[in-house]
């Protein structure tokens, strides 16, 4: 590998780990700071895509798509989690995971009757449709680097919102003791009903960014379950920052895995995870 | 008494003159019907490929008067939901339960495995109107089981042979790392090779993978004078799109199985125009079959037929020419049908195909050119090419 075909891998690791940081923030949120073992995270990520091909068709432009579909997605989280989450803070685990398993089902039999099997296209906006040459037969499309600055302010936001503001300080406090942070007078499910929306927001956002590149097709949400539970696990549950050096991590195992292990390709990804975790059982960042 | 025997008599000849008209008409009956199990996924990924396959199937049922050399067809359906660890016991259900004369299915090549060993066990005809795993019609062949599709290893050689003729020197190939993968960019490398040409490097990624950027960026290290891949449904949109991005489709050609660009030419929008792909069926061949079929097909499911059409209406064809052999009798000879079977030239809308000793077609692939969401014939890749059906010993 020359010194040029280097960099651009390491570029390549870097886009696609902050990718992986989008897909995975809405489960930050849902499983790692409210604990909810959420299986249907992938069903948000796969409404959110579906979503930027429908209102794409309609509106004619994927930015007015995603200033739409953001408050759409946050309005679907808080009717889902008022409609069914709201009753299983209480429950155990597998109760959670039997209802976001079901909702899994539910979603992909909805969207095969809605919008039917067929493998669908999302244009990449005009304004970053262009690529910019980097070597003399490969050049960059525009778009990807467009998605990485996005993830980086994400993480930013989503950083600054847990640990600066009175919000992400309930949120945190809410996370440790529902009990006390509703007795100082919080309405803690409120509270809740916020953050969880937030976290299908995230997910359906992630959903409409990755359209133009990722294709819509049947079956895409189960494509980012796995690899989004393994990002939120291995950079400790609950942290943002966590997250963000886990995806990145994991943007770098999978690049220069297929690159230069290709037969084993398929395994760097939890090599990583079972090494990280051999090393910090509660992951890189322990929830603070 | 003697009156008593009289009518008796009279009663026994009324008798058996009515048991005699009606003993012909039931062994009539029982001898009109065949009874098929289609086992093909009617949900998941596959069920446009499932639903496809079944029109097509009904369609020439349709055609020969709803009925099959003289037969009627009765259906035993069963979803497989493209799930292998299914497929044991639901084609075990149409065989043993159901009790059918013959097995249609199926999509997946890990389903059509298993249905394959139950068809072998219980000696039920079995007709494959998709699967392409070489294995099929290769160390795993049999008698009773035959394939109205292709081979992976049809189309992928085809292109290999054409791409070496255009003078391609060297080529990358691309595939999932899965048995149609490999079969599909092994046939590439030999009919790439046997022309003279060099697979410089065979890259892979895990199924179902999505993220080619990094195999992209080796790509366009290597240099190659062409690029091979074998990828379907989304993950081929993504590809195509992403090659496009890349930069390299202006720099090196790409080429593929037709499966690339097989009912995801709508999601690609123009980054598939201009790509070229061999495959068993294209659009607008110009024969009279083919333009019956399709206006057919569009009148009695208001939709474009598609390869996986095709190859449901062949299906029906190949069952037909095995109850040819029978037609009249009461037991279905299933040694009379697998000759005939074998036999058959097959007026299929793609041309009219035979079968070799393995019961794989033996037929021209056709090599295409995507123009404005159609992919249109340019010419023929290979002619009446037969798969080398390695390891079958029948």
């Amino acid at each position: 590998m020359d010194l040029v075909t280097f960099l651009i891998q390491i570029l390549n690791a870097l886009q696609y780990g902050l990718l992986l940081f989008l897909v995975a923030s809405g489960l930050t949120l849902v499983f790692g700071i409210m604990g909810i073992i959420n299986l249907a995270h992938g069903s948000f990520y796969m409404v959110g895509a579906y979503m930027a091909f429908v209102l794409t068709g309609m509106t004619g432009n994927l930015m007015l798509t995603i200033a739409l579909g953001i408050p759409l997605a946050f309005a679907f989280g808080a009717l889902l989690e008022w409609l069914l989450f709201a009753h299983l803070y209480k429950r155990d685990h597998l109760e959670q995971v039997l209802l976001t398993y079901g909702l899994i089902l539910i979603f992909e039999e909805l969207r095969s009757l809605a919008v039917g099997d067929d493998v669908h296209g999302v244009a990449v906006p005009a304004l970053f449709s262009a690529s910019i040459p980097l070597s003399d037969t490969l050049s960059y499309p525009v778009y990807r680097i467009v998605i990485s600055v996005v993830c980086l302010l994400l993480a930013g936001g989503l950083w600054w919102l847990m640990k600066r503001t009175r919000l992400g300080m309930m949120i945190r406090a809410g996370s440790h003791d529902r009990d006390m942070v509703q007795s100082l007078g919080i309405d803690i499910n409120l509270l809740y009903r916020t953050v969880f929306a937030l976290g299908v927001a995230l997910a359906a956002l992630a959903g409409m960014l990755a359209a133009p590149i990722s294709s819509v097709y049947p079956g895409m949400g189960g494509s980012v379950l796995i690899i989004s539970f393994v990002i939120v696990v291995i950079g400790g549950i609950g942290s943002v920052w966590g997250a963000l050096v886990a995806a990145l991590l994991i943007g770098f195992a999978d690049t220069f895995g297929k690159v230069l292990l290709p037969e084993f390709a398929g395994l760097a990804v939890y090599l990583v995870m079972a090494a990280v975790l051999l090393w910090r059982p509660e992951g890189i960042f322990k929830k603070g | 008494m003697m009156q008593d025997q009289q009518r008796r008599n009279v009663m026994r000849v009324a008798v058996g003159l009515a048991l005699a008209a009606l003993a012909p008409i039931g062994a009539v009956q029982a001898a009109e019907k065949v009874k098929v199990g289609l086992m093909l996924p009617y949900t998941g990924t596959y069920a446009s490929l499932g639903n496809a396959i079944t029109n097509g199937f009904k369609q020439y049922v349709t055609e020969q008067g709803g009925t099959l050399a003289g037969r009627e067809v009765e259906y035993f359906v069963v979803d497989d939901e493209s799930d292998p660890a299914k497929a044991t016991e639901n084609a075990n259900k149409l065989t043993k339960r159901d009790q059918v004369d013959v097995l249609v299915g199926t999509v997946h090549s890990g389903v059509a495995l298993a249905m394959a060993k139950v068809a072998r066990d219980t000696k039920t005809l079995m007709i494959i109107p998709n699967a392409g795993a070489d294995e099929l019609t290769g160390p795993l062949c049999s008698p009773n089981v035959f394939r109205s599709s292709f081979s992976n290893w049809q189309p992928g050689y085809a292109m290999g042979k054409v791409a070496a003729e255009r003078g391609h020197k060297t080529a990358v190939t691309l595939s999932w790392k899965y048995a149609a993968g490999d079969e599909a960019t092994g046939g590439f490398a030999k009919g790439f090779e046997s022309g003279g040409g060099k697979v410089v490097k065979q890259l892979t990624l895990p199924f179902p993978n999505v993220e080619f950027q990094a195999l992209l960026t080796e790509i366009a290290s290597l240099k190659p004078d062409a690029v091979y891949v074998f990828f379907a449904g989304g993950g081929a949109v993504k590809f195509v799109k992403d090659y496009e991005a890349a930069g390299l489709k202006n720099s090196i050609p790409l080429y593929s199985s037709g499966f690339l660009t097989d009912g995801t030419l709508e999601a690609m929008g123009t980054s598939g125009e201009g790509l070229v792909t061999a495959l068993h069926y294209a659009d607008g061949l110009d024969n009279a079959k083919d333009k019956a079929f399709r206006s057919g097909y569009m009148t009695a499911y208001k939709a474009q037929p598609d390869v996986y059409a095709v190859q449901g209406y062949d299906a029906a064809q190949l069952l037909k020419a095995g109850l040819d052999a029978v037609k009249g009798s009461d037991k279905l000879d299933k040694d009379a049908m697998i000759k005939a079977m074998g036999a058959a030239t097959i007026d299929s809308p793609r041309g009219s195909f035979t079968l070799s000793s393995a019961h794989n077609p033996v037929q021209d692939i056709y090599l295409r050119k995507v123009e404005g969401k159609e992919n249109k014939v340019i010419g023929i890749a290979a002619k009446k090419l037969a798969d080398p059906a390695r390891g079958c010993k029948m």
